[in-house]
């Protein structure tokens, strides 16, 4: 149910105290009629009025925390269906399984290719986040294995529907871990394992109208820090389901599935490590908020963490890159000098070009708002000042004997400037475009 | 309270393409709702793509088609072979005029030569240099008319003699390629029917990027030109999408570097392939109607997930 910022407004003392931050009781109940502010900052209002209406200007899907401390994420929170229509908030988490009925060496495996995924990519750590740990049969191993995935800083998920067998290994994962989880058969006694641990509740059925039964009944439990999974028999169902129950909790404000989701790629595409990369690249654009995976070796990892980097990326902040000086192809000293902006996509196909090109070269990005070429240009963010000042701050001239710059070909209006700025150099126009630079780069090493 | 989907429905309906000829035509689009979510069976059509200068091609497609790789039509027979795909894509990559410069003659017979050894519609790429592509499509068009291939891809620049030929003259069908931008890909679908092309013979390449790569452009060009088509009815949207994303899925490091390049990185034709079917299959539940790539594998996995979710 909608509420009109006028419904909040009657609520409130109408005495604009200022006490919630806001200038006016009016601009506080607007703000709050869109979810921008909870209702409790306005410390007049009753304790009935601030029941009902945080109920009601609740977002439709919730925030839940996994992990705790440094391994802590937030999933979920989203209001929009689409990245353009505002921003995604929350990116999805990727999630690998071992199992008790692995031999050591095998998990011992496992866990070294989880350590060497552990990578910078612009500015954010690419990592696997959770682990899943599959219950088979041994309780005690299943326990241990547990605990070690905690300690080794990995977000554990306990997968099981023996609420026992839950019980003993959440005692040693931490806080915020997942239990993966509740069924129509269990859910009295994991709703109590989790309650009692402060776990993610893990919720399953056979059919999503079953599921949403479910999740109502483990509610009235008094339980709502849940994730949903979306099924794991079929691909149909499960991207069916995915979609069904995004829709629902943002377009239909069914709050009853406001909550993340859990995607086993890896039991719908078994022993397929190809199709499990597919899959896990659907679900990030359509609604996975855990994608399980068999194991994350740098195949996947590569293109899933790069692909994740980009849609939830702000649409109204774009990426951008390091200024400084990047190297390319092994330079030895005396190769030449191109120069382009620091917004990543400039960055990205300069930087595809030149490594195609196999010419070893350097690539200096000075600081340009984060612009394209010729809009950073017209912003005055992107001239012959702004690029001479960065050459000589960054001292590149010790970096390589080559006096070669080159410069875009868009901004070619430059050179003259810049070869007065910078006297030792030669202010060479390279390319337009950037996929005509590996001709340009070979011709100019012939 | 009972779960009740929340519907979405929509007044616009994507045209249906038909390509190619005879019991190997295929047709694309025709769906009403967002990729797989209706009732009409979308499938997104899979397509192999090749060369005619592979030299840049990574080492592993030289174990898979070994001497092959040197003679397109043999690489094209060998690719459809190999992958099942539903189409093929030749690039005449040697027409580019910073590059080898082949003459439009050779060009066409290499076109004529593929069409020939293969029994799956064709796809005809330039190089991707508007006024050469002009001549080299047009010539290509002239040459297999009645074949029903895909001329891929007019630009803003050229779009009037490929229009004109491939279109109208010769009855084949027309890709306007608009570089992750709805504007662009409005504009010149509108300035191609305004040429006299039917809407029903022209199909969209938007464009895309590798995965990491700007990947979110494509991905929310892809929804709002397909909110737009479906949901507001604009009919200078409603084309299917064609999407290439071999040469970039290919063309990025971490499918470039050869594993002295990149030790740590393991197996290059894993990544390559890892790459290729991650943008495919982003591109696949964006809106693609049919998807093209280079490997084998991926055109194989990216099929098994198009029937793994129409199930």
């Amino acid at each position: 149910m909608a509420v009109k910022g006028l419904d909040i407004f009657k609520l409130t003392p109408k005495t604009n105290c200022k006490e919630c931050g806001f200038p006016t009781c009016m601009a506080f109940s607007m703000k709050a009629a869109t979810g921008g502010v909870p209702v409790e900052k306005c410390p007049y209002i009753s304790e009935e009025s601030k029941e009902l209406l945080s109920e009601a200007t609740a977002p439709p899907m919730k925030t839940i925390k996994v992990g705790s401390g440094d391994t802590e994420k937030a999933l979920g929170g989203e209001t929009v269906l689409f990245r353009h229509e505002k921003t995604l908030v929350n990116k999805n988490l990727f999630a690998v399984e071992l199992s008790d009925a692995m031999s050591d060496a095998d998990v011992d495996a496992a866990c070294a290719t989880l350590q060497k995924i552990n990578y910078d990519r612009i500015g954010e750590m690419m990592f696997v986040e959770i682990v899943a740990v599959r219950f088979a049969a041994d309780a005690a191993k299943f326990a241990a294995l547990v605990k070690k995935v905690a300690d080794c800083g990995k977000i554990p998920m306990i997968v099981t529907t023996d609420a026992e067998v839950a019980k003993a290994a959440v005692a040693g994962a931490g806080a915020g871990a997942i239990i993966m989880g509740a069924t129509k058969d269990n859910a009295a006694a994991m709703v109590d394992v989790a309650k009692a641990a402060d776990a993610v509740l893990g919720v399953s059925a056979d059919s999503i109208e079953a599921l949403h039964d479910l999740v109502e009944e483990i509610e009235k439990m008094g339980y709502k820090n849940l994730v949903l999974n979306v099924g794991e028999t079929s691909i149909k169902e499960a991207y069916a389901n995915a979609v069904d129950i995004r829709t629902a909790a943002i377009k239909g404000n069914d709050r009853t599935f406001g909550y993340p989701s859990v995607v086993f790629a890896n039991k719908l595409a078994p022993a397929n490590t190809n199709l499990q990369i597919a899959l896990a690249s659907a679900f990030v654009l359509r609604y996975g908020s855990i994608i399980v995976m068999d194991e994350m070796d740098f195949n996947a990892a590569l293109p899933l963490f790069g692909l994740r980097q980009n849609i939830f990326t702000d649409p109204q902040k774009p990426m951008r890159v390091e200024p400084k000086v990047y190297e390319f192809n092994k330079p030895t000293g005396n190769d030449p000098v191109l120069v382009t902006v620091d917004f990543a996509l400039s960055y990205f196909v300069v930087a595809g070009e030149i490594e195609r090109s196999k010419v070893p070269a350097y690539l200096a990005i000075p600081d340009a708002g984060g612009y394209s070429v010729l809009t950073a240009w017209a912003a005055g963010k992107f001239g012959a000042g702004v690029i001479a000042n960065f050459i000589k701050e960054a001292d590149v001239a010790s970096m390589t004997t080559s006096r070669k710059l080159i410069l875009p070909g868009k901004v070619a209006v430059l050179q003259g400037d810049l070869a007065e700025e910078l006297p030792d150099w030669e202010v060479i126009v390279g390319p337009n475009e950037a996929m005509q630079l590996p001709k340009f780069l070979r011709d100019m090493q012939a | 309270m009972p779960y009740k989907k929340a519907e979405q429905k929509f007044s616009g309906k994507i045209n249906v393409c038909e390509i190619g000829v005879g019991d190997a035509a295929i047709s694309i689009g025709g769906e009403n709702s967002l990729p797989f979510l209706g009732t009409e069976g979308f499938k997104t059509a899979v397509g192999i793509a090749i060369s005619d200068t592979t030299d840049e091609w990574a080492d592993c497609f030289k174990a898979l088609y070994g001497d092959d790789l040197k003679n397109p039509a043999a690489l094209a027979k060998a690719a459809v072979e190999k992958s099942g795909a539903d189409f093929l894509l030749v690039k005449l990559e040697s027409a580019d005029p910073n590059g080898a410069d082949a003459s439009v003659e050779s060009c066409v017979a290499t076109a004529v030569a593929v069409e020939a050894a293969i029994d799956v519609p064709l796809v005809v790429e330039g190089c991707k240099n508007a006024e050469k592509d002009a001549k080299v499509l047009e010539e290509v068009a002239k040459a297999l008319e009645g074949k029903n291939v895909v001329l891929f891809s007019a630009v803003e620049d050229n779009y009037k003699t490929i229009g004109a030929a491939g279109g109208m003259a010769y009855g084949q069908k027309v890709s306007a390629e608009s570089a992750v931008d709805i504007n662009l890909a409005k504009q010149l679908n509108i300035l191609l029917t305004q040429l006299g092309v039917k809407s029903k013979d022209i199909i969209m390449d938007v464009g895309t990027a590798a995965a990491g790569y700007g990947f979110e452009y494509v991905a929310s060009t892809m929804d709002r030109i397909r909110l737009a088509g479906l949901g507001q009815n604009d009919e200078s949207l409603q084309m299917p999408i064609m999407t290439n994303v071999s040469n970039e899925a290919w063309g990025v490091k971490e499918a470039v570097s050869t594993i002295e390049d990149a030790p740590e990185w393991g197996d290059q034709e894993a990544r390559g392939i890892g790459m290729e079917v991650a943008t495919a299959s982003a591109c696949v539940v964006g809106g693609s109607n049919a998807i093209i790539v280079r490997h084998p594998e991926s055109a194989k996995t990216v099929k098994a997930l198009v029937a793994g979710i129409i199930g």
